[in-house]
């Protein structure tokens, strides 16, 4: 039953998230802002884990390839698809669910404790409109990231499988465009901007109705995370489901 | 004037305001004291419009409005302004930055314009050199003295202050008072102090009055105080040693 009403409670937020705007120029100084925490900052950590993912599952990809009737070119397909279907779009929004979730739910949580909330809604300010609108605004480039981490994804499988001496680089190249199928990153894509959202608002929601102090900050952050990570998994499957099968 | 009839507020099957009829002059400093739990915090958001109450009338300058809608409150909330008891200043905003912020979002200001009227402020409560910092670079009473200038931008007709000297030595409590009360009397508005602390009560009490399990038990003025005999009220203000021989003092000089 708490559940069922945390989940209304959630939907009743994201309605009044949109009513009541903040004044406009204070909203863009918002955004950027948002974008440099939630997005700029988090390009580092996500180049780095999609690099090396790649690499590894080109290794394991290869070192698994025992049969000579197999042609190598099985591993850069394999890491391709991998990397668009569900590495970058899914991999790295758990890790954003850590990242960035962890960071909202435990900004606006500090917020919520240090009564600086209060002080917005006494001035007349929509306190979700000022502090969720542009998060989700700024998630809106996540793409973009996803993007970025498909690419490096990619190459870092190209470097492990041609470096290591696992595949050479005319095969890797010829395998990384078997059997391609443009919506396959229409389908990332599709997932991903529903992962922006989900990172955007899950981890508001806990840091927003938080009660207590600076331990339940630390709770509530951990709860976002594992609430924003079943999120993404159920909503993975359902898109799946609809879009693949 | 604020004027507050029959308020009632409850969270669940907690009954925290039982009927508060009371109201607070103008140019005045009014004090809400009564112990942990007898529902100061809860009144005065519930006056502020942070809690919506259950039945009851809070009229500001005879315009209801608890039973106005948030668009139609907000007209009445940018005329007033709020010191909470931990300052709740943001945390990324320099001190320049949190005191422009109401005027960032209420007036049509330029930055030059609203940092010439934050400068009037920041010299009326005598910060110095503080501008360009972070609240967490700066002392406890230095931010107190921000959330002072950014209630006071705006030129509001309404202050709250919610235990403003909590925290604060005795020294640096008693110069948050006083610049309160002169504010109060400077700026002609009606200002409500939520406090503990009787020195406050004994200073800058115009009108006070005393909360007792959510009910007003007790109102007059900090000269009514020490001869009031409500024994709940001498109970809560002279508890302690001194307190009480400084109303034997002033029993004295009345009489």
């Amino acid at each position: 039953m708490g559940y069922l009403h945390d989940i209304g409670k959630y939907f009743l937020m994201i309605r009044e998230t949109f009513v009541k705007p903040t004044k406009r120029s204070v909203l863009w100084d918002l955004i950027f802002k948002e974008i440099d925490d939630l997005i700029i900052g988090s390009l580092g950590i996500v180049a780095f884990i999609s690099f090396f993912v790649g690499g590894v599952v080109a290794i394991q990809t290869a070192l698994n390839l025992n049969n000579p009737l197999i042609p190598k070119s099985l591993i850069a397909f394999a890491a391709r698809q991998s990397v668009i279907l569900e590495f970058a779009p899914t991999f790295i929004s758990i890790i954003m669910a850590g990242k960035v979730g962890s960071f909202i739910t435990s900004s606006i949580g500090t917020m919520r404790v240090t009564e600086q909330i209060d002080a917005l809604e006494v001035m007349g300010i929509n306190s979700l409109n000022y502090l969720v609108f542009p998060k989700i605004i700024a998630m809106m480039i996540y793409p973009f990231v996803i993007a970025i981490a498909m690419f490096l994804g990619v190459i870092g499988a190209f470097m492990a499988g041609v470096y290591g001496d696992f595949v050479s680089a005319p095969e890797f190249l010829e395998g990384l465009q078997d059997d391609f199928q443009p919506f396959h990153i229409t389908y990332a894509f599709i997932k991903t901007y529903l992962f922006a959202f989900l990172l955007a608002t899950i981890p508001s929601f806990h840091g927003f109705y938080m009660r207590g102090g600076a331990l339940e900050v630390g709770k509530a952050s951990t709860t976002s995370f594992v609430w924003t990570s079943v999120a993404i998994i159920i909503t993975n499957y359902v898109i799946t489901q609809l879009l693949l099968s | 004037m604020i004027e507050v009839k029959d308020l009632h507020k409850g969270f669940g099957d907690v009954h925290v305001l039982k009927g508060i009829s009371t109201s607070f002059e103008k140019g005045k400093t009014n004090l809400i004291i009564g112990q942990s739990g007898s529902g100061k915090t809860v009144f005065l958001k519930t006056m502020l419009g942070l809690f919506k109450p259950d039945s009851g009338q809070i009229l500001y300058d005879d315009e209801p409005y608890s039973d106005l809608e948030f668009e139609e409150q907000r007209g009445l909330r940018e005329k007033m302004g709020m010191v909470f008891q931990g300052s709740a200043l943001f945390d990324s905003m320099t001190v320049e930055e949190n005191i422009m912020f109401p005027l960032k979002m209420f007036t049509k200001m330029r930055r030059k314009e609203r940092q010439e009227r934050a400068n009037v402020v920041i010299d009326r409560v005598n910060l110095q050199n503080a501008n360009n910092k972070l609240p967490s670079e700066i002392s406890g009473g230095m931010q107190k003295r921000v959330a002072i200038a950014r209630a006071i931008v705006n030129n509001p007709k309404y202050l709250f202050c919610d235990e403003p000297n909590s925290g604060l030595d005795p020294n640096t409590a008693t110069i948050i008072d006083n610049l309160i009360r002169e504010i109060t009397i400077e700026y002609d508005i009606t200002t409500i102090i939520n406090t503990h602390d009787m020195n406050s009560v004994m200073e800058i009490g115009d009108k006070i009055i005393y909360l007792q399990d959510g009910h007003l038990a007790w109102e007059g003025d900090k000269t009514q105080i020490f001869k009031t005999d409500n024994e709940d009220v001498t109970k809560f203000v002279y508890s302690s040693n001194l307190f009480k021989m400084v109303r034997e003092a002033q029993l004295r000089k009345y009489s």
